[in-house]
């Protein structure tokens, strides 16, 4: 270990005992879903009420991420890009791709609101399971690898 | 070409997430940098670590070759199949991250990875 710098253990980086996520995780998580969701949302809204037909040519793909909707889910998109990997810091992989899955059901339901889209059986029964695979996950602990923080 | 395609997208979302964790986690980002007056800082100092630039990379080679599956074959077909890097990173981050991976997370990850395959039928 290289001097000037520490060993963070797991339970260090918990609140109170080695099951419990902290609350900045806990936070970050709810932002990385939202962001991921709403950027989506936003873009996917934007192309929808956008009559530019997309060929080869680079100009309607540039002029398209200027209209006000593509231009906030792109904005949106890369907020979730770097919260993401600041949350890949705080946490494990293998926490935050089950946990962060809850935008896929989001999603979903934001189609189904906003663009009539249907949501059979199927999507339903694919929502309970995320859900209680995320419930599952979120019972462990976030940060099972020991880190060295710059002091 | 569907699975190739299928491979790629999978291949590299496996790396870029990889890069991510082993990186972010070597040079812990912390609270006090997500302020909005620090943020600037932080985002040059994010470009200049070499892991992550290839996570972004890889992720662009994801991103197109989703695109190109999509072309190729329907969505009811291309998120399931990709969900399954949810499986295989699980895999991975107990390998090559050494993660301490319980039954319980194990799991939650295949319940995840079916209930998104589900969702695109």
């Amino acid at each position: 270990m290289a001097s000037g710098r520490i060993v963070v253990e797991e339970q260090q980086l918990t609140s109170s005992g080695p099951n419990r996520v902290d609350l900045k995780t806990k936070l970050l998580t709810a932002f990385v879903v939202g962001t991921n969701v709403l950027g989506n949302f936003a873009m996917s809204w934007g192309l929808k009420h956008q009559a530019v037909v997309l060929g080869l040519s680079p100009l309607p793909y540039i002029r398209l991420i200027f209209t006000p909707w593509v231009l906030l889910g792109t904005t949106l998109l890369i907020l979730w890009l770097l919260s993401r990997m600041t949350l890949l810091g705080w946490a494990d992989l293998s926490y935050v791709l089950p946990v962060t899955s809850i935008a896929y059901v989001f999603s979903a339901v934001l189609g189904k609101v906003f663009f009539g889209e249907q949501i059979t059986w199927q999507r339903w029964l694919g929502t309970v399971f995320i859900v209680v695979g995320i419930i599952f996950v979120g019972l462990t602990a976030a940060n099972t690898t020991k880190q060295e923080r710059a002091q | 070409m569907k699975w190739f395609m299928v491979a790629i997208i999978v291949g590299s979302t496996v790396l870029a997430d990889l890069l991510q964790s082993f990186e972010m986690k070597r040079h812990v980002v912390a609270v006090e940098d997500l302020r909005p007056g620090r943020l600037a800082g932080m985002l040059r100092g994010l470009a200049q670590r070499g892991p992550l630039v290839l996570a972004v990379f890889f992720m662009a080679i994801s991103f197109f070759a989703f695109m190109k599956l999509l072309s190729v074959a329907d969505l009811s077909f291309a998120v399931p199949v990709t969900a399954a890097s949810v499986v295989l990173e699980t895999v991975l981050a107990r390998l090559v991250l050494r993660e301490k991976i319980s039954a319980l997370r194990w799991a939650g990850a295949l319940s995840v990875a079916c209930g998104v395959a589900l969702l695109a039928v």
